[in-house]
Formats: structure tokens, sequence, C-alpha cells
């Protein structure tokens, strides 16, 4: 569904991807797992249009989209949540949600699509005429995600949902994920620093180090790995 | 007593135009936080586009009752201006949208020295009479107060601009993309948000605003010049930060006390043992302070940086 070949990007002089190409199968969850600065948000912002690739290409359901404007993207139906969660702080919880469905136009559609995300974050529901700054990182990440299913998606990027959330949180964002993939079919691409996290609900990752995919095999090959154990599971 | 009023009520006229202008400042600041400073010749272009819609339709408007002459003035030197708003965004901004700010404000320098001299080269340097559009007379029945009609029409104009504007703002699509462009820019574009043209739209409705502002400045102190834009056009800049930039109530609240504080200045300049020439430094004596003791302005919030 989505495919990254050969993808180069450099933040002026300094390179941050040498062609990274990685595959993302439809309705699986495929994990990009790697330490800090080796290049995963870069990978994502790069598939989205926030910044420009220098080469290689990205394909998404079988038409090319390299370098089209993020608005451009996200209305062929593949949308970013991007890392820090980036709601808007100074609007409510349901403007919030209402920004995610821009690109729509079926009210009655969209008035579904609220409901359904508030069944899966109720937290949300309570808040809903709150300003989206006052919420705690973990209710602004639910936000985020449920913004982000407001365009109605067929593909999803959610850069390190995890980041500075408490844990008992963390626990209900991902079995959220699990459940949209599962239930409505949704493709992932994961992008995570907690690899023993993200590489529990994936079906594939991929190891980024310093701008190269190092290594990549199924999820459960992955745990096994001596190599990712040591550096990535903290064995 | 009744001077008070009087000046108090002149100060408010004056600072109707002031949001006008102001508006337009605190919006392209919300979306691409930078100061337009071309801002101000473009209400002055705004004046002009009403003088010369006016002198184009004569003998049309002359055969209407004068409200309606004066609306098809109005809107369509708003318009116009618009255009010019966007335009000026297309061709000056727009190419230097990535590069250092700074950039982006010396350009908006050099198209004000731009518009002001090409404004001289077509329009003349010497004033120009304002037609009546809006008929000069004094509203009667009003005790020792003298108010002229312009001045009703002044506030009558503005609040219906203020509550338009409020509605585009908190009540449509576009008003919506405006706000959380002003908040993420980035999040905005990942929502589909085509910022280029938000952009465009927010330059247009700012622009349209000045424009509005011009024509009733105008027609407040009958005469137009190229360079008519200069002194409002920093007031309300003044009014913007007063108000909290980026913030739009704020904006106008910052127009009514920067029109209301100069106002008093100049009729009370005797009382006071000031000249009355330096109302002209009313407004930067209080832009000093505001930056000394509450730069993010009176409705502004402070920008926090969340990592």
């Amino acid at each position: 569904m989505l495919e990254v070949n050969q993808l180069e990007v450099s933040y002026g002089t300094i390179k941050a991807l040498h062609g990274v190409s990685l595959k993302v199968p439809e309705k699986s969850i495929v994990t990009l797992i790697g330490a800090n600065g080796a290049g995963k948000s870069t990978t994502l912002r790069a598939i989205s249009g926030l910044i420009r690739a220098g080469g290689g290409q990205v394909k998404y359901d079988g038409k090319e989209i390299t370098n089209q404007s993020p608005h451009a993207v996200v209305s062929k139906g593949l949308c970013h949540v991007p890392e820090g969660r980036m709601v808007f702080a100074n609007l409510t919880v349901e403007e919030n949600l209402r920004m995610g469905a821009y690109l729509r136009r079926d009210k009655a559609g969209i008035k579904e699509d609220v409901d359904y995300a508030f069944t899966m974050f109720p937290r949300l529901k309570e808040r809903i005429s709150q300003l989206a700054g006052t919420l705690s990182g973990g209710e602004q990440q639910m936000l985020a995600i449920a913004r982000a299913l407001m365009s109605k998606p067929k593909c999803l990027m959610l850069d390190e949902p995890s980041l500075g959330i408490a844990p008992m949180l963390v626990r209900a964002i991902f079995d959220q994920i699990v459940k949209i993939n599962k239930e409505r079919g949704l493709t992932i691409l994961l992008v995570e620093q907690n690899a023993n996290l993200a590489l529990a609900i994936s079906h594939y990752g991929y190891v980024l180090e310093t701008g190269k995919v190092i290594l990549e095999d199924s999820a459960a090959a992955l745990r096994q790995n001596p190599q990712v154990r040591e550096a990535y599971l903290g064995d | 007593m009744d001077q008070f009023v009087q000046q108090l009520l002149n100060g408010l006229f004056l600072g109707a135009i002031y949001a006008l202008i102001a508006l337009g400042y605190t919006m392209v600041y919300g979306v691409l936080r930078f100061i337009n400073f071309a801002h101000g010749d473009v209400f002055m272009l705004g004046a002009f586009g009403g003088l010369y819609v006016h002198k184009a339709l004569a003998p049309l408007l002359n055969a209407l009752p004068w409200p309606l002459a004066l609306a098809v003035v109005m809107l369509a030197s708003m318009a116009i201006c618009a255009a010019l708003g966007i335009a000026i965004e297309y061709f000056a901004y727009r190419p230097l949208r990535n590069r250092p700010r700074l950039n982006v404000l010396i350009t908006a320098i050099g198209v004000s020295l731009f518009i002001e001299y090409t404004g001289q080269l077509v329009f003349g340097a010497t004033q120009q009479p304002f037609p009546a559009i809006i008929p000069r007379q004094n509203i009667s029945g009003l005790g020792g107060l003298t108010v002229t009609m312009t001045q009703v029409i002044v506030v009558v104009v503005t609040t219906a601009l203020l509550i338009g504007l409020r509605y585009i703002v908190m009540r449509t699509r576009l008003g919506l993309a405006m706000r959380a462009l002003s908040l993420n820019p980035t999040a905005a574009a990942l929502m589909g948000v085509n910022t280029s043209v938000v952009i465009s739209f927010t330059f247009g409705l700012g622009s349209a605003l000045a424009a509005a502002g011009g024509i009733l400045y105008a027609s407040l102190y009958p005469s137009v010049d190229p360079f008519m834009g200069i002194q409002p056009g920093i007031k309300a800049f003044v009014a913007a930060v007063l108000g909290g930039i980026g913030n739009i109530p704020g904006a106008a609240l910052g127009g009514m006390i920067i029109g209301v504080v100069e106002t008093l200045v100049t009729g009370y300049s005797q009382k006071l043992g000031i000249p009355s020439g330096y109302k002209e430094g009313v407004a930067f004596i209080i832009l000093i302070l505001i930056l000394l003791f509450k730069p993010s302005g009176l409705l502004g919030k402070v920008e926090r940086e969340k990592v």
C-alpha cells in the first residue's frame, strides 16, 4: 500500500537519509525502530510532504506521491500524526476533531466518526469543550490520533505515540492502535523509540541506523534477533 | 463634562478606524508571524479606490440613495484592495516563505515605499478632496454634543464589519483553518489545509477591512493623498501590539484605546501644558510602555514553546 524506494533527505549539507526503502502492505502494522536521530521522523516527514526528498520515490496506492504538498497527501488517505502530538492548543477538543475532518463535506459521516472517536477514547468525550492545551500529554496523544482518524485515512503514520506519556495511558493508546487496525482495516506505519512496545503489536519491522535500514524482518523474528535485543530491547 | 464626552466620542470614531486597520496587521501576523508594513498603504489605496470608483460611477451613484451609493463604493474598493493584498503576498512575500523572517520584513518596507511613490506618480502628490458620499450634516438632538453623520456611519460600518469578521473567523471552515494555521502551521497542513490558500484569504480579508477604513477615514477628514496611510498605519500597528499581536478582539480594543488616548491628549493639550503636535507621539509612548511592561499585549497570551 505504501512503498518507499531509496529515499534521500538532506538538511542543508547534512544528509539525514541515505536511501531508505521500506514497504507497508495493506492492513498491516509496520514499525520503524531506531535510536534518536536515526532518521525515523525524517522518513515520515518526507513521506507526508513536510520536507523535500532529495532523491528516491514514495508510492502510495500504486501512485507516485513523492514531494507532493502535505494537503495533497492527506487528501489521498495517508495521514500523519506528528511527533509531539501538535494538537491545536487554543482550539477545543471538538474543534480539533473538526479540523481533522477539514477535507470532508459529509456532515452525517463526520458526526458518526466523532462518535466513534469518543467510544475509542471516552476521556475525550468528557473534555469535549475544553481547550486542547489543557489536556494531559496522554489525552493530547489520544486527541491527535482521533483527529487524524477524522480524515478517514486508509493508512496512518504514527510518530512516537508513547513519547512522554504515563505508562497506563500508553497501554490504552496502543490497545486502540491494534483495534483500529483490526476493526477498520487501517494500515499503520509506526515509528517508536520504545522498540519493545512497537514490536509487540507489529507484523513487520525495520531497524534504522544513521539514515539507513540496517535490518528488516517480521516483528517476531526481530524480537528474537540478538543484535536487536542488545541494542534496542535492553538485554 | 460635555467637552470630555465630546472628546471621548471623537476618540472612539477615530479608534474604530484604527481598529479596522489593526485587524489586518494582527491577522497576517497570526498566520505568517511577520508585520506587513505595507498594510497602511493598502488603507491609502482603499481611500483612492473609493475616490476613483465614485468618479467613474458618478451618474449612476447620484441616482441612488446615499447609503446605497456608499455601499457600492465601499464594496468595490474593498474588492479591489482584497485583490491587491492577495497580489502583494503572492509576488512579494510568497517567494520568501522559507527565508528568515527579517527578509520578509525588509521586503514589506520596500513594498510600502513602492506603493507610496507609485501612488504619487499615478494619483499626484497633492491632496485631493474626497467626495461627500455621506452627507455632511450634524445629528441634532444631542444637547451640547456635536456628532456628524459621517461619524455615525463610521461606527455603524465598523460594528458591522467586526461582527462579520467574527462570524468568518469563528464559524466558517476557512476561519477555523486560519485559527489552526496560526496555532500550528505544520499540524494544519497535515490536516489537509492548503496553507497558501488560507494565507491568501487572510491577506484579502485584512486588505478589505483596511480599504473600508480608508474610505471612512477619507470621509472623516475629507481629503486623500498618497502618504495618508503612514501615520494611521503605524498607529494601527501599535494598536495591534497593544491588544496582543495575533489576537483579533485585542486589535479592535487596541485601536479604540489608541484613538481615545490620542484624541484626549489633543483635546486637553493646553490644560496639560503639552503642545498638541505631540499627539502623534502618544501612540509611540504607549508602544514603549507596552513593550516594557506587558509585551504580550492586553489580551495576548504568552507564547510558550511546548517540548
